[in-house]
């Protein structure tokens, strides 16, 4: 490029390819993004999000099969009725009294931005369609396993309960004491399942019994472990300290 | 400008600055593009280092964990061969077959901000990086001084350039391009395969990405593969910013870095 100061015509056409892309993106930027309260590094993430959001369409993550099946650690709560500290005494007596009974009292309850708010009970998921899918786990400290879920498309039962056209996203709640959310993108994904099932036998208690939630196209840590209630919001809720943000962690976690 | 004559005479080449190549210094988006880089692979290699403290094991293909076997663990971190894991339980009858163990050893794990500042950092490479790319190929300073010619790659060339570098014989360069033989060939390759590399093989990481890019997937032979390829790369990066700063010293530091940051 020669520094003549005039227009050339590949620069030309290189600024209108960079607006033309420019807009595009943005266009496809989310409008909704988590609070970053100045704070640099999580704005970072949110970038990350409004990219892959703007830049990624809504794909399936691949599936293995069975020969690929591999250990798999559980980290993180692997018994939620264990948890001895005080504030949290009520919810863990409740996980060992469900548990205790084979979790036939345990109940999702689905409620917040939905038209028919309702409680399944694990015979009322299994009634679904269900779905089997082989994926790899990664865990955002470097390892990943490979196991097979088997559950109720997440959105299988947001449509039974009328998801309202104002609601963007849906925050789950644990029997670990743990709030997290995903938005409407990833719970309509035909992978994310409400899994009661791993490896061909009902989900082990160190893997999130009796109901965990998959979201195959994040981090490991965002599919829940212990499901106790879903609430679909449409506003942004990071959970207090009981959710990532506070705790120092991203939200989005595509990467 | 035909390619003959630049080939027979390099010296008064012409280039985006418009005084003839070898007298000038540093192109302003070179040097603008170098220090914002350099900030972004010193918080990279900070930030990745600390990712890799808490997982210090490396395994080739798909997945890979503390239950399965390990191609390389590095003493890095107190969870280096930790094994602080409950009795395993097998999922099937088979004996040998996929086994789930818990955790019961509290693990080093600072990835709360580690991944987080190794994300903004990589945008902070990348954005500034297709910038450079771009620049490079379309104003021709990758054709011009980055891009060894296929003369200078006569094997007797070569060797007298590394027996130069190995007896720490640094010529008195010039500020800015034009740059020695050793030196192009490394800068190439960091730019046009340890860059792209990682890139790629951190993008493998990624399930969202790779969700929209199966490909990246078999390119690498499976997430663990890009994870083990992702760190050798980065390593070999770490060596040529090393050579790097011993020949920034070595050929003049304030001068290097004068030029570098001010263009003179």
């Amino acid at each position: 490029m020669k520094n003549t100061g005039l227009v050339t015509r590949r620069g030309a056409i290189l600024a209108g390819l960079a607006t033309v892309g420019g807009i595009a993106v943005a266009r496809r930027f989310p409008k909704i993004l988590p609070p970053t309260c100045g704070n640099v590094l999580r704005a970072g993430d949110s970038f990350t999000y409004g990219m892959q959001r703007a830049l990624l369409g809504q794909s399936l993550v691949r599936e293995y099969s069975l020969a690929d099946l591999t250990s798999f650690p559980a980290t993180g709560t692997t018994d939620p009725g264990a948890n001895v500290k005080p504030e949290l005494a009520e919810l863990s007596g409740s996980y060992r009294r469900l548990r205790d009974g084979a979790f036939a009292d345990w109940r999702l309850s689905v409620e917040g931005s939905v038209a028919r708010p309702r409680a399944f009970s694990l015979a009322d998921l299994k009634q679904f369609p269900p779905r089997t899918q082989i994926t790899r786990h990664t865990c955002e400290e470097g390892w990943t396993a490979i196991g097979q879920w088997t559950g109720v498309p997440l959105s299988a039962v947001l449509d039974v309960v009328g998801v309202l056209p104002a609601a963007r996203f849906v925050v789950f709640y644990s029997y670990d004491d743990w709030v997290d959310s995903i938005d409407m993108l990833d719970a309509m994904h035909p992978q994310t399942i409400l899994a009661y099932g791993m490896n061909g036998r009902a989900l082990p208690q160190q893997h999130g019994a009796p109901v965990r939630l998959r979201v195959e196209r994040q981090i490991g840590y965002k599919s829940m472990k212990y499901l106790a209630r879903i609430v679909v919001t449409d506003k942004f809720d990071d959970g207090g300290m009981k959710g990532n943000i506070q705790n120092g962690w991203s939200w989005y976690n595509g990467i | 400008m035909t390619q003959t004559s630049r080939l027979a005479n390099p010296t008064p080449v012409q280039d985006d600055t418009g005084k003839p190549s070898g007298v000038h210094g540093h192109a302003r988006w070179v040097r603008i593009s170098h220090w914002i880089m350099t900030v972004s692979v010193f918080v990279l290699v900070f930030s990745g280092f600390e990712i890799l403290m808490v997982h210090p094991r490396l395994y080739w293909g798909i997945a890979g964990n503390d239950l399965t076997p390990a191609l390389l663990e590095l003493p890095i971190s107190r969870n280096y061969k930790h094994r602080g894991f409950d009795t395993p339980r097998p999922f099937f009858e088979k004996a040998g077959g996929p086994v789930s163990a818990s955790r019961t050893y509290e693990i080093f794990n600072q990835n709360g901000w580690g991944r987080s500042l190794h994300f903004l950092a990589a945008w902070l490479l990348v954005l500034p990086g297709v910038v450079y790319l771009l620049a490079g190929v379309f104003g021709g300073h990758f054709r011009r001084h980055i891009w060894p010619r296929l003369r200078e790659l006569a094997p007797h060339l070569v060797w007298r350039d590394v027996v130069g570098h190995l007896r720490l014989r640094v010529p008195p360069a010039g500020v800015g391009p034009q740059y020695g033989l050793l030196q192009k060939i490394s800068y190439s390759f960091v730019i046009f395969v340890a860059a792209p590399l990682m890139i790629l093989t951190g993008l493998t990481m990624s399930p969202a990405v790779t969700s929209a890019f199966p490909i990246l997937l078999q390119l690498f032979g499976g997430y663990q593969s890009a994870r083990t390829i992702h760190f050798f790369t980065s390593a070999a990066l770490v060596l040529f910013v090393i050579a790097h700063v011993v020949m920034v010293v070595k050929s003049g530091f304030r001068r290097q870095i004068r030029a570098m940051t001010l263009g003179e």
